[in-house]
């Protein structure tokens, strides 16, 4: 074997390995999926299509439905959303374009330590310091100021509320950096172009620059987003783990993931713990759904088909 | 032939070092209410003879199921098997110790004795229908104590638990519109309130929420200064939880007529019973796999039923009377045996 040949051989070899890593993957994603439908296929089978939409959650007569759980899992996906978009666009504007460069590298560096707290932290710090914050002050504030159906109910400080909140808190380092340099790729000329036909920055910002950064910042919306949806930890200290359906946002309720963090380790009859696989399954879907629609709709495209 | 004898001796040895290995270690799950007791017990025995126990308080449900996987030597659970579910799959148990299970209450200017609760109105408040502090029949239950007029907050466990067991198992017996519409469960489809997770959620969610009331373990009601409630019991008395009602309560408890040491201790009579008293069963398979490993399980209760009572007592738990303890012994000696069927204990 000369030296082209070893290496070649050495090439075919190192494609072959890596191929099987990447492999690897599909294999465990499949692997994932057949085994959550079989586990969940008593529970399939007893409910059917109503378990999506049904909103009983017996264990003591072996009635289960998914509704409560998935439908706080989107609402607080949804309020978490609200709260950290304006936000971190806030966050990643000021980083980029207002900040004094001596304050970018500090205040950056902040936000992206954020990411790294565990997210139990988040939990207790939302228990202990957030929520009586919120049940003496904001609550109480919202229902005598402005009322209605959002916020119906005793002020606890736990609740919708409160995890939408602190998933807000979660999320807001993932979009914002992301979008701090999506805003840092805008070209220079296109913004210089702007404030020489005399735009204010508060133009230049809105026609330019969030035009320009709309598929990045969208794609840091889905990656938090998608975070929101599969967090256990911090929203099972703070939603209130009740079986309740309410707009309220002061209400308690439960999310698919805190679910399964209260429930599997005590779920003993097979019906029980089949339901809380489906459970799984459900979130499961939900996110590679989510996930899905991000990865099309930011696919690369031609430049120019983008409108 | 030297081959196999080398072989042979190498089996020997290994069987050698296994046994030596399960005399020093015992495993266990389950019930995470008797946790602190357990792991009490463990440390003294382990001084004392050198034999570890490994226990893993995942909780009574998860007991049963490791017991029924049989990954453990031991389940721990503080809701009883029925006979029945046990004779299913081969299993005994017995009551290792009992406590009480308190309701607690976060209300401005009530302090632990100070609230007094008559049975139905501890259901109806958990059903929902007991709304305010001032409601008329608590004030008229409490004359003289200031209610304020807010809302009632009701914290729950939100998993599966032994306690909510126990705890909605007392609900059941004193109210029938609780049984028919809720029941008697380690988790249950709880009407109103939130939920905590463990014995330290719930108590951390009474500590925040002003106006909330919860129930815990004694133990957790002590630690973190919970203000009480006292409750009416059958005899119609108002009992405060303490170590002394809650072994009045297991007092009149007949655990010999108790078939399969099914025996629930809520709501017992006796003058000064506390109402929501329990106790924590231990789960062994009838037939052991491995009998050295069962008679050190077995040897390890013993030591903590015959030295452990006054760890015990510190830690507030109540242990179970001598005579139970004499008929519990008996039981193992007629009920568990090895695989050609000769008893292991004694």
């Amino acid at each position: 074997m000369n030296r082209v040949q070893r290496a070649v051989a050495g090439d075919t070899l190192f494609r072959g390995i890596t191929r099987g890593f990447a492999g690897g993957i599909i294999v465990l994603f499949a692997t994932l999926i057949i085994m959550l439908w079989q586990q969940a296929l008593p529970s399939i089978h007893a409910f059917g299509f109503g378990f999506l939409i049904d909103s009983s959650w017996n264990p003591v007569t072996n009635q289960f439905g998914a509704w409560i759980p998935i439908f706080g899992t989107l609402f607080s996906t949804f309020l978490a959303l609200l709260f950290a978009i304006p936000l971190s666009l806030g966050i990643a504007l000021f980083l980029a374009e207002l900040a004094p460069t001596w304050m970018r590298a500090p205040f950056g560096t902040a936000i992206e330590l954020l990411a790294a707290i565990p997210s139990i932290v988040y939990g207790m710090w939302g228990l202990f310091v957030l929520s009586p914050l919120l049940a003496d002050y904001l609550q109480p504030w919202l229902q005598d100021h402005i009322g209605g159906p959002l916020f119906l109910g005793a002020p606890m400080g736990i609740g919708m509320l409160t995890a939408g909140m602190i998933l807000a808190l979660m999320i807001i380092p993932f979009i914002a950096s992301v979008t701090r340099d999506v805003f840092l790729m805008v070209p220079q000329q296109l913004k210089e172009a702007a404030y020489g036909l005399g735009c204010t920055t508060w133009e230049v910002v809105r026609d330019v620059m969030i035009p320009y950064g709309k598929k990045g910042i969208a794609g840091a919306v889905f990656l938090g987003m998608g975070r929101a949806l599969g967090e256990t930890m911090a929203v099972t200290f703070v939603i209130g783990n009740a079986y309740h359906l309410s707009w309220s946002l002061l209400a308690p309720g439960n999310s698919i993931a805190s679910t399964l963090a209260n429930e599997f380790t005590e779920a003993d009859s097979d019906l029980y713990l089949s339901s809380l696989i489906e459970l799984g399954l459900v979130l499961f879907l939900i996110t590679f759904i989510v996930l899905a629609i991000a990865q099309w709709w930011l696919r690369p495209r031609k430049m120019g088909a983008d409108q | 032939m030297k081959r196999n004898i080398m072989l042979a001796a190498a089996a020997l040895l290994t069987v050698g070092t296994i046994q030596a290995q399960a005399a020093t270690t015992i495993t266990g799950a389950g019930a995470t209410f008797p946790y602190p007791v357990y792991s009490q017990w463990a440390h003294d025995y382990h001084k004392v003879t050198g034999v570890k126990l490994n226990y893993q308080a995942i909780g009574s449900g998860g007991g049963i199921k490791q017991i029924k996987a049989k990954t453990v030597d031991f389940g721990a659970s503080d809701a009883p098997m029925t006979p029945e579910a046990m004779d299913k799959v081969g299993l005994m148990q017995f009551p290792m110790i009992m406590g009480g299970v308190v309701p607690v209450v976060h209300v401005k200017g009530i302090h632990a004795g100070d609230l007094k609760l008559t049975a139905s109105e501890l259901a109806d408040i958990y059903m929902g229908k007991i709304t305010k502090w001032n409601d008329v029949r608590i004030r008229a239950t409490n004359p003289g104590v200031r209610l304020p007029r807010k809302s009632i907050t009701v914290v729950h466990r939100s998993d599966g638990s032994g306690t909510t067991w126990i705890f909605t198992n007392y609900l059941s017996k004193v109210s029938g519109e609780w049984k028919t519409k809720i029941g008697n469960d380690k988790s249950v489809a709880w009407p109103v309130g939130v939920g905590g997770k463990g014995n330290q959620g719930v108590a951390a969610f009474v500590g925040k929420i002003n106006g909330s009331i919860g129930y815990v373990e004694y133990a957790y009601a002590l630690q973190n200064h919970m203000a009480s409630v006292k409750l009416k019991n059958h005899y119609g008395n108002f009992v405060a939880p303490t170590a002394a009602n809650f072994q009045s309560a297991a007092a009149g408890a007949d655990w010999a007529n108790a078939n399969g040491y099914y025996m629930v201790l809520t709501n017992q009579p006796g003058a000064t019973s506390w109402p929501i008293t329990g106790a924590s069963f231990i789960l062994m398979y009838k037939s052991q796999a491995h009998p050295a490993q069962g008679k050190a399980v077995l040897k390890f209760l013993d030591w903590s039923y015959r030295n452990g009572a006054k760890s015990a007592m510190k830690l507030d738990y109540v242990p179970m009377p001598k005579a139970v303890i004499k008929m519990v012994e008996k039981t193992w000696s007629s009920e568990l045996r090895n695989k050609s069927g000769r008893a292991i204990w004694k």
